[in-house]
C-alpha cells in the first residue's frame, strides 16, 4: 500500500470504484477495437440478408444466396449415390455366390448392408440382429428357409407370408386346437420337448409320439428335424422362435403362428437387397 | 474535470511506436533466437527421411487424410494421440518453469508475435531508416513520391514475408515439394490456398500494424503468466534507488543526482512503447532491449552497467539498504522451479518409455455386447469379438489368432476357415472372431469366464495378447 504513489496530474482517470484502495483505470479502448466492433455489426446484418435468418409466420427469409441445409444434405446424398453408382451396378449384376470372394465388393456390400439393416430391419430383428420372440435371430445357425446366400437373398426379396408377392415364402401350420383334444396337445407338446432335449414328462411324451407321427411329421419330419423346403422349423434343436416352454408350445400348437415379413423388392433396390443379404450372411450363421 | 472540458473519447487511436536500433548482448541473443526459430519453421518441412516405398519421405508430416503423424523415425497413429497430448503438457510445464524463473521470456524472445514483429521492424528500418527517419516520415502529412515509394517497398516486403509464412505452414500437412509445385501451378486444394491466405493476412496485419496491440489486448498469456511470477522471478526492472533523482527532475535541483541522465534511450528502443522506469507494467514483454540501450549509455558516461537489469523483486530491499543482491542461481533454483523441472522431466521420461515399449503388434479386443451371446442350434453358446489388428510394418504380415482360457472353448474366424489373417502394410484390419462353448460346458453355463486372445506374427514369432471375458448363460438363467 505504501508503495502506491499518490495520484498526480496527468494520471489516467479512474472509474471511481475503489476496493481496499485499489482503483480501476478508465483507460479508453483502442480505436481499432471499435472498428472491429462496427465491422461485426455490418457482417451480422449482411449475413442475415445473404443467409436464411428472419422468421416469418410459417417460414423464414430464404436469403440471397439461396442456401439451405436441407438442400445441402440432398446434394451430399445425391453426390454419394453418384459416387457409388458404379459399385452398386457391379453389386447388382455380379454372380451372387461369387461376391464374397471379391474383397472390395464384399467389403462395400457388408458396410452398405449394415446401413440398410439398421434402417429397415432393426425394428423387428433388433439392432444387433439377435431378434425377439417371433422375430428370428439372424446370428445363429438355425434357418427356417435356408441360410446360404441365395436362400437369404430370396427370403429378403419376396418376404414371408405376403400376398402381394407370388414368390413369397409361405408356410401354414393348422391351428390344432380345432383338430386335437386338449389331452393330445399336452402329449405332443411333451414329446416335442423331449425331442429337443428339454425337460419333459415321459408319461405324456410316450403317447405324444403317436400324435406327432399322425399330425406333425408330414411337415416337421419323422424326427422333428423340420423341412426347409416348406419352412417347417427344426423342433429337435435348442432354438425356439416363439419360446420353448410348455405354455408357449401349447399356444403354438393350439392356435398356430403366422409371422410375416414384407417383400423388400418393393422398397429396396437390388443392390441394397444383395448388400443386406451379404451383411446378414456374414453375421455368424451364414451357410 | 471541469464543465468546460470536452468529454474524453471512449476510444483511442493506436500510438505508433518507432523502436530505435539497439546493439548489445540481449539484442544479439534475440537475433540468434530469431534466426534459429524462423530457420526451424521454414526449413523443417523440406527435410527428407527415407521410410521405404509405401510411406512418405518427409521427416515431419501431419498426414491428416490418413491420420498419421510422422516425426523423423517416429510414426504416430491417431489412437496414439496421447503422445501429442504429452508433448503439449511438456510445452505447458516448460512455459511454467521458464515463467516462474525468468518471467516473460517466452514473450520477449520466442513468441511468434515477437519474432515476426522483430523481423518486420528490421525490414521497416532497412527501408525507411531508423527511429528519427521513420518519425519524420510518419509526421510528413503529404504523400509524396518518396513516402509512397518507401511505404510500398515496405509493404511489399512485409507481404512477401507474410506469404512465405503462410506458405510454409501448409507444407507441414502435405508433401512439401509436390505442394510447392501445385501451389504455383494452381493445382493445390482450396484448403491450402485458404490457409495460406488467412495466415498471410494475420502475419501481415499482426506483424506490420497491430504489433504490441496483440500482446496487450488480444493475448491471454500475459494474464496467466502474472499468476506464475513471484518475488524470486527475474524480471526486467529499473534500479530507481540508483537512478533517481534523474536529471531534469525537480528533485535533482536540490539533491545529488542519480545515475539516470534521462536520455530516453530505454524508452526509444522499447517495442511496446513504455517507460520501464515507471516500474513493472502489464505491457512489458521483458525483451531486455532497454537493458542493452541503458548499458550502452552507462558505459559511455562512465557509470556501472545495470541501471536497468534482470532483477528479482526480493533483492530490491536488499539493494536499497546497500547490500549486494543474492546470487542469481539462488533465485533460479528454488522449490517451485525444481518442482516444475521434475514434472517436466517426469512427463518427458514417461513419453520416451512409452515410445520404446510401444508394442510392435497392436491389437484391441472389443467383445460384441449386442447380444452378449448367441445360442446355436446344438445348444452351444457363442460369443463374438471384434479384434482390430494394426500392422505398423512396411510389409504385409500374417497374424495367427488364438484364445486361451477354458479348454472347452473353441475359436473360429469369420470369413475364413483358417486360424490366421493377412494384414496389409501400414493398415489396420478388423477381424470378427467367434468363441464357442459346447452345451453343458463350464463357460456355457457360467456368467463369465476369462479368456485371453493371443496374436502371433507367423514370420517373426512376435506375440501380443489382450484379456477379455466370455459371457455364458449364467446371467440369463
Amino acid at each position: 500500500m505504501s508503495k502506491i504513489p499518490p495520484k498526480q496530474e496527468g494520471d489516467p482517470n479512474t472509474t471511481g470504484h475503489s476496493w481496499d484502495g485499489i482503483e480501476e483505470f478508465d483507460n479508453p479502448m483502442p480505436r481499432w477495437w471499435l472498428w472491429t466492433f462496427y465491422a461485426t455489426i455490418v457482417w451480422g446484418v449482411a449475413y442475415t440478408i445473404a443467409y436464411p435468418a428472419w422468421p416469418l409466420v410459417s417460414s423464414a427469409t430464404a436469403g440471397l444466396l439461396g442456401y439451405s441445409t436441407r438442400a445441402e444434405v440432398a446434394e451430399e446424398i445425391a453426390a454419394a449415390e453418384e459416387a457409388n453408382a458404379g459399385i452398386n451396378a457391379q453389386l447388382a449384376s455380379a454372380e451372387l455366390t461369387e461376391i464374397s470372394a471379391n474383397a472390395e465388393l464384399n467389403g462395400y456390400a457388408v458396410s452398405a448392408g449394415a446401413a440398410v439393416f439398421r434402417t429397415w430391419c432393426a425394428q423387428c430383428h433388433g439392432s444387433g440382429a439377435a431378434g425377439f420372440p417371433g422375430y428370428p435371430n439372424l446370428l445363429d445357425d438355425d434357418w427356417l428357409w435356408g441360410g446360404d446366400i441365395e436362400a437369404i437373398h430370396a427370403t429378403i426379396s419376396h418376404g414371408i407370408r405376403n400376398e402381394e408377392d407370388d414368390d413369397a415364402r409361405y408356410s401354414e401350420m393348422p391351428a390344432f386346437g380345432e383338430i386335437l383334444e386338449n389331452e393330445e396337445i399336452e402329449q405332443v407338446v411333451n414329446y416335442v420337448l423331449e425331442l429337443s432335449g428339454s425337460e419333459a414328462d415321459p408319461a405324456l411324451a410316450g403317447p405324444g409320439a403317436e400324435v406327432f407321427a399322425d399330425n406333425c411329421s408330414a411337415c416337421h419330419g419323422e424326427n422333428g428335424m423340420g423341412d426347409r423346403e416348406q419352412g417347417a422349423p427344426n423342433l429337435a434343436d435348442a432354438i425356439w422362435l416363439y419360446g420353448g416352454d410348455v405354455e408357449a408350445l401349447t399356444e403354438t400348437v393350439t392356435y398356430s403362428r403366422f409371422g410375416v415379413m414384407p417383400p423388400w423388392t418393393q422398397r429396396l433396390s437390388e443392390a441394397q437387397i444383395r448388400a443386406v443379404a451379404l451383411y446378414v450372411h456374414q453375421l455368424g450363421g451364414g451357410e | 474535470m471541469t464543465d468546460q472540458a470536452p468529454p474524453p473519447s471512449l476510444y483511442a487511436a493506436r500510438e505508433p511506436i518507432f523502436p530505435r536500433r539497439v546493439t548489445g548482448p540481449f539484442r544479439n541473443l534475440k537475433w540468434v533466437i530469431l534466426a534459429v526459430t524462423l530457420g526451424i519453421y521454414y526449413l523443417i518441412p523440406w527435410i527428407r527421411w527415407d521410410r521405404g516405398p509405401n510411406l512418405p519421405d518427409q521427416a515431419v508430416l501431419l498426414d491428416l487424410a490418413n491420420r498419421r503423424f510422422y516425426f523423423f523415425w517416429i510414426e504416430i497413429w491417431s489412437h496414439e494421440f496421447y503422445f501429442v497430448a504429452g508433448l503439449l503438457i511438456m510445452a505447458g510445464l516448460g512455459l511454467f518453469l521458464f515463467t516462474s524463473a525468468l518471467g516473460r521470456v517466452w514473450c520477449g524472445y520466442a513468441c511468434p508475435q515477437t519474432v515476426w514483429t522483430d523481423l518486420f521492424i528490421l525490414v521497416e528500418r532497412w527501408v525507411e531508416g531508423d527511429r528519427n527517419a521513420r518519425l519524420r516520415l510518419h509526421r510528413q502529412q503529404k504523400m509524396d513520391a518518396r513516402k509512397l515509394r518507401l511505404r510500398l517497398t515496405k509493404w511489399v516486403l512485409w507481404l512477401l514475408i507474410a506469404v512465405a509464412t503462410g506458405g510454409a505452414w501448409v507444407f507441414y500437412f502435405a508433401d512439401a515439394p509436390t505442394l510447392m509445385v501445385d501451389l504455383f501451378t494452381g493445382q493445390a486444394h482450396a484448403v491450402a490456398y485458404i490457409t495460406v491466405a488467412i495466415l498471410t493476412a494475420t502475419t501481415f496485419v499482426f506483424g506490420g500494424f497491430m504489433r504490441e496491440q496483440i500482446c496487450i489486448y488480444a493475448c491471454p498469456w500475459p494474464r496467466i503468466q502474472a499468476a506464475m511470477m513471484d518475488e524470486d522471478t527475474l524480471t526486467v526492472a529499473y534500479r530507481d534507488w540508483r537512478g533517481e533523482p534523474r536529471k531534469h527532475s525537480q528533485e535533482a535541483k536540490t539533491q545529488p543526482m542519480g545515475d539516470c541522465i534521462d536520455c530516453m534511450a530505454c524508452v526509444n528502443v522499447c517495442p511496446m512503447g513504455i517507460d520501464i522506469r515507471d516500474g513493472q507494467q502489464m505491457e512489458c514483454i521483458t525483451c531486455a532491449l532497454c537493458i542493452d540501450a541503458c548499458d550502452d549509455v552507462m558505459e559511455r558516461i562512465g557509470k556501472p552497467r545495470g541501471l536497468i537489469d534482470y532483477i528479482a523483486l526480493s533483492d530490491e530491499s536488499l539493494e536499497r539498504d546497500g547490500n549486494p543482491p543474492r546470487p542469481t542461481w539462488r533465485h533460479v533454483f528454488r522449490p517451485r522451479t525444481l518442482l516444475y523441472t521434475a514434472l517436466w522431466g517426469g512427463v518427458g521420461v514417461a513419453l520416451i518409455v512409452a515410445l520404446f515399449i510401444r508394442a510392435d503388434i497392436e491389437m484391441t479386443v472389443a467383445p460384441v455386447r449386442n447380444p452378449t451371446f448367441v445360442t446355436l442350434s446344438d445348444g452351444s453358446i457363442r460369443n463374438t469379438y471384434d479384434i482390430r489388428l494394426r500392422n505398423k510394418n512396411n510389409d504385409e504380415r500374417l497374424f495367427r489368432i488364438f484364445a486361451k482360457g477354458d479348454p472347452a472353448l473353441r475359436i473360429q474366424l469369420e470369413g475364413t476357415p483358417y486360424a490366421s489373417v493377412p494384414v496389409e502394410a501400414d493398415t489396420s484390419h478388423l477381424q470378427r472372431v467367434y468363441v464357442i462353448a459346447p452345451p453343458g460346458s463350464d463357460p456355457a453355463d457360467a456368467a463369465r469366464t476369462q479368456v485371453r486372445f493371443w496374436v502371433e506374427d507367423l514370420t517373426t514369432g512376435d506375440r501380443a495378447y489382450r484379456d477379455s471375458s466370455f459371457t455364458g448363460k449364467g446371467d440369463a438363467q
